[in-house]
């Protein structure tokens, strides 16, 4: 049974959501417009026994999560565009070690300082490829404050099961809107836990393939007294440059994810069943795509939705499908085009695909997605 | 879209319109038992400047989460009148967002140019009203959320009645309800003698 | 009887990747020799560093050890006290690491007074990159990117952490052992901030620009740059220059400690809470 609604913001919703799923460590930098996550972690933490510190600047928050991780508590951290560059060398460090956390990062709109008091989508590609080299990534975009809530504690929930960071992408507008939602019962709300070693020391391998591909990890302290290095690294943990050790464990970090996709993969469908013409929106716009869909159906317009709440990685089968079914798919974002070339490299021309960009730092509207598509068809 | 309505206040820091956006959005969510949003101007960006709030209600859960049909619109300065009401210019897109049948609230000391906008326009002293009545400016935002809900009935006296409670600080709660009930009689009178339709919801 | 090292050191790793001659070796053996005389379990230390020569430590010693990126040990080794502030939290670094592209780090950890002990292999050269100028390789002597010498002035790193809140202090060079591991067990002991500077030397990198390749030549060399702090005190500041001050420089047992007042908040936020 779901509690009555009470208001909140999208930002406000990270930190209760965080707070349930277990993180008891906080590293920030002021940042607009994330900052109200860090002040609320600031206040909430120290009362369940947890611990918040504001670092020196964004690269070291990242680090200081990182530590905390690799030292057992659940950690997050939260930033925006500037602050989300800052943090790809530490959040690189993180895949390569394989260590459980959480980055929220609230999209405003870029590059450089950009708008910072303005929603944006335009670091989607940022999150799968911003850091350097070759690493698996995870992650998730809410469109509604229920599903903050939901995706926030599954982050964790996904970092703890296959030991990485995992990326939460808010926008703008969904982390400052305070909207009424009903928040799941403590007793409601699924929690994972890091998988741990059940071998003695001089067995256990931080680094070793598994079952599935996700080894267990110790926490410092805890008597493993392995090495964690941003190198790469053996199955014990040390430096290696052996050809065959480095490229098996590359592979291995990409198997936690393509052979989990049924686990992390999610979305929403609406009246896709029949449809001729497709939309794909993520966030706050997979918001406005749903009233145009709405709308058009209303109309008679043979349309549904695809709604990605997992955006790395990336449902590519599933967009393959839509493509076969539809003759067109639409994709609204604020960004000059970043998902979208997901959706072309999936739809292979089996169903045109276009665009609907703004940047301008205002959401695209419903009208503006129901007159495009009309203007189209 | 009969079941939404989509509501703006505006200011300048200090004037509690913010707040005054806060405490409908949370008569209509703990008290009305509806889906409701309220979206404020982000204070890092406009300190000292102009404010916003816009609320959005609605019966059924709300799925764009921003105003583009706006039914009521108030302004307690100039400036804030300016900026996002969108004098009568159909090129500026927060007055695209009004509706053809919008009422329009202004503090008639602090709004005195109105670029003659097509809306019916509500002209009121409300700071004054509030300062002749309850001594304190303080009580206008109050006042005004009276003449909103009475006007709109967006949600139920008693809801807004109880949000106001909700929010007032210790020893205020009488001055608070009264300067409500003053904007209650205010939007009675008006609506006796205009008869506008509420917008409930 | 000879000193047993292995009880901290992973003994499968070596040998080790550091040059012949490097000084890199005297700072690791001081700090299990200090490990060794506080009797301090191996479980309970996680031992962290950031990038270069100094920093691949880690890899060798026997215990929670975590080899972060450059510059930023001291920021994972923030989060790692912080989680845990029973347990002892030590850092490693070289000069650059430590105060070139950590100096923001360093200076924070400092002022937070948080009690972690840093302890920096300073051998003025960035050794692993190809022998660099780093913020303190000394007034004009050559480096690989400063075929002209030296031409920035240097940090005083002791000076810098000391105006930047450290409660512990100390340097020695790497020719006096014994000094070394005593500043260092004094420091890991020390609650709060402690930086121990370790002078140090880099034959192949440094040396050799500087026409001292020989390991024993550029210790002597290193060796006479250093003043013990009660001498320095009667020297005039020129006799001072391009020279540095050795011994415990500073020590303040008074400031609080940052776990500690942390904890003091997470005390009174769960009274209020569970009121």
């Amino acid at each position: 049974m779901s509690k009555r609604m009470e208001l909140y913001s999208g930002n406000e919703l990270v930190a209760e959501a965080a707070i349930a799923a277990g993180c008891r460590f906080f590293g920030g930098y002021p940042i607009t417009p994330s900052s109200e996550i860090a002040e609320r972690m600031s206040k909430f933490l120290p009362q369940v026994g947890g611990r918040f510190i504001q670092m020196e600047d964004e690269i070291a928050s990242m680090g200081a999560i990182i530590g905390a991780s690799l030292a057992g508590e659940k950690s997050m951290t939260a930033t925006s565009g500037p602050g989300f560059s800052l943090k790809q060398e530490n959040l690189g460090f993180a895949m390569i070690a394989e260590v459980p956390c959480v980055i929220v990062n609230v999209m405003r709109g870029g590059p450089s300082t950009g708008l910072p008091t303005a929603p944006s989508q335009s670091d989607v590609m940022q999150a799968r490829w911003g850091t350097h080299g070759d690493h698996p990534v995870i992650a998730l975009a809410p469109s509604y404050m229920r599903e903050i809530f939901d995706e926030t504690v599954r982050a964790f929930n996904l970092a703890e099961k296959y030991r990485m960071p995992v990326i939460l992408l808010l926008d703008e507008v969904i982390a400052h809107l305070h909207e009424g939602v009903a928040l799941p019962e403590s007793d409601e709300i699924e929690i994972v836990n890091r998988k741990k070693p059940t071998v003695s020391r001089e067995e256990y391998e931080p680094y070793a393939d598994t079952k599935d591909h996700v080894p267990p990890m110790a926490n410092f302290f805890e008597g493993y007294r392995y090495h964690v290095t941003g190198l790469s690294h053996n199955p014990k943990g040390l430096p290696s440059t052996d050809f065959e050790v480095v490229h098996a464990i590359q592979v291995r970090r990409q198997k936690k994810i393509t052979e989990h996709l049924d686990d992390i993969l999610k979305w929403e469908e609406r009246s896709m069943e029949d449809a001729e013409i497709a939309i794909i929106a993520y966030g706050s716009i997979g918001r406005s795509a749903t009233d145009a869909v709405e709308h058009l159906r209303a109309e008679g317009v043979k349309i549904g939705l695809f709604r990605p709440l997992t955006l790395w990685p990336f449902p590519e089968k599933r967009v393959a499908e839509i493509a076969r079914q539809v003759k067109r798919i639409f994709v609204p974002e604020m960004n000059l085009g970043q998902l979208v070339l997901e959706v072309e490299r999936m739809a292979k021309g089996d169903a045109e695909v276009i665009g609907i960009n703004q940047v301008g730092g205002v959401m695209i509207r419903p009208r503006e997605i129901v007159s495009r598509v009309k203007e189209v068809a | 879209m009969s079941n939404r309505v989509e509501l703006r206040f505006s200011g300048v820091g200090g004037q509690g319109a913010i707040l005054a956006g806060a405490i409908l959005a949370e008569a209509a969510v703990y008290f009305d038992g509806k889906y409701a949003l309220q979206s404020p101007t982000y204070t890092a960006q406009v300190r000292g400047g102009a404010t916003k709030v816009d609320v959005i209600i609605s019966s059924d859960p709300i799925i764009f989460p921003q105003t583009s049909e706006i039914n009521f619109y108030l302004a307690f300065a100039q400036r804030a009148y300016d900026r996002f009401y969108g004098g009568n210019n159909p090129g500026n897109r927060f007055f695209r967002d009004m509706t053809e049948d919008a009422i329009v609230l202004v503090d008639s000391d602090l709004v005195t140019n109105f670029n003659d906008p097509p809306h019916r326009v509500i002209k009121l002293p409300i700071l004054q009203l509030a300062l002749k009545e309850l001594g304190r400016t303080v009580f206008s935002n109050v006042l005004a959320l009276g003449i909103v809900t009475g006007i709109t009935k967006v949600v139920s006296d008693e809801a807004i009645v109880n949000a106001v409670k909700r929010r007032a600080p210790r020893g205020t709660e009488e001055m608070n309800l009264k300067a409500l009930n003053i904007g209650f009689n205010f939007a009675k009178k008006y609506m006796e003698q205009k008869s506008i339709d509420p917008v409930t919801v | 009887m000879t000193f047993n090292y292995d009880e901290y050191v992973r003994t499968e790793t070596i040998p080790h990747m550091w040059c012949p001659g490097c000084g890199i070796g005297i700072v690791m053996k001081s700090i299990i020799r200090a490990f060794t005389a506080l009797k301090w379990d191996k479980n309970d230390i996680a031992f962290v560093s950031g990038i270069g020569c100094t920093s691949r430590m880690p890899g060798y010693m026997d215990m929670n050890t975590l080899h972060t990126t450059h510059g930023r040990a001291l920021a994972f080794a923030t989060g790692i006290k912080l989680a845990h502030p029973e347990k002892h939290v030590v850092v490693v670094g070289g000069d650059g690491d430590a105060t070139a592209i950590g100096g923001n780090h360093l200076i924070h950890a400092a002022r937070r007074n948080i009690d972690i002990t840093l302890i920096i292999n300073d051998n003025a050269i960035y050794g692993m990159t190809g022998g660099q100028y780093s913020p303190t390789t000394p007034p004009h002597m050559i480096a690989s990117t400063a075929p002209y010498g030296m031409v920035e002035p240097n940090f005083d790193i002791a000076k810098l952490v000391m105006g930047a809140g450290a409660t512990y202090v100390a340097r020695e060079t790497i020719s006096k052992g014994i000094m070394l591991e005593k500043y260092i067990k004094t420091g890991l002991a020390h609650k709060g901030f402690s930086v121990i500077v370790a002078e140090s030397t880099c034959p192949i990198q440094f040396g050799r620009r500087n026409r001292l390749a020989d390991p024993v030549e550029l210790m002597h060399w290193l060796k006479n740059r250093g003043v013990p702090k009660t001498k320095a005190a009667g020297m005039a500041p020129e006799e001072l220059q391009d020279r540095f001050v050795t011994g415990e420089l500073f020590r303040d047992d008074s400031r609080p400690e940052f776990t500690e007042v942390y904890q003091q908040v997470i005390d009174a936020a769960m009274k209020k809470e569970n009121k």
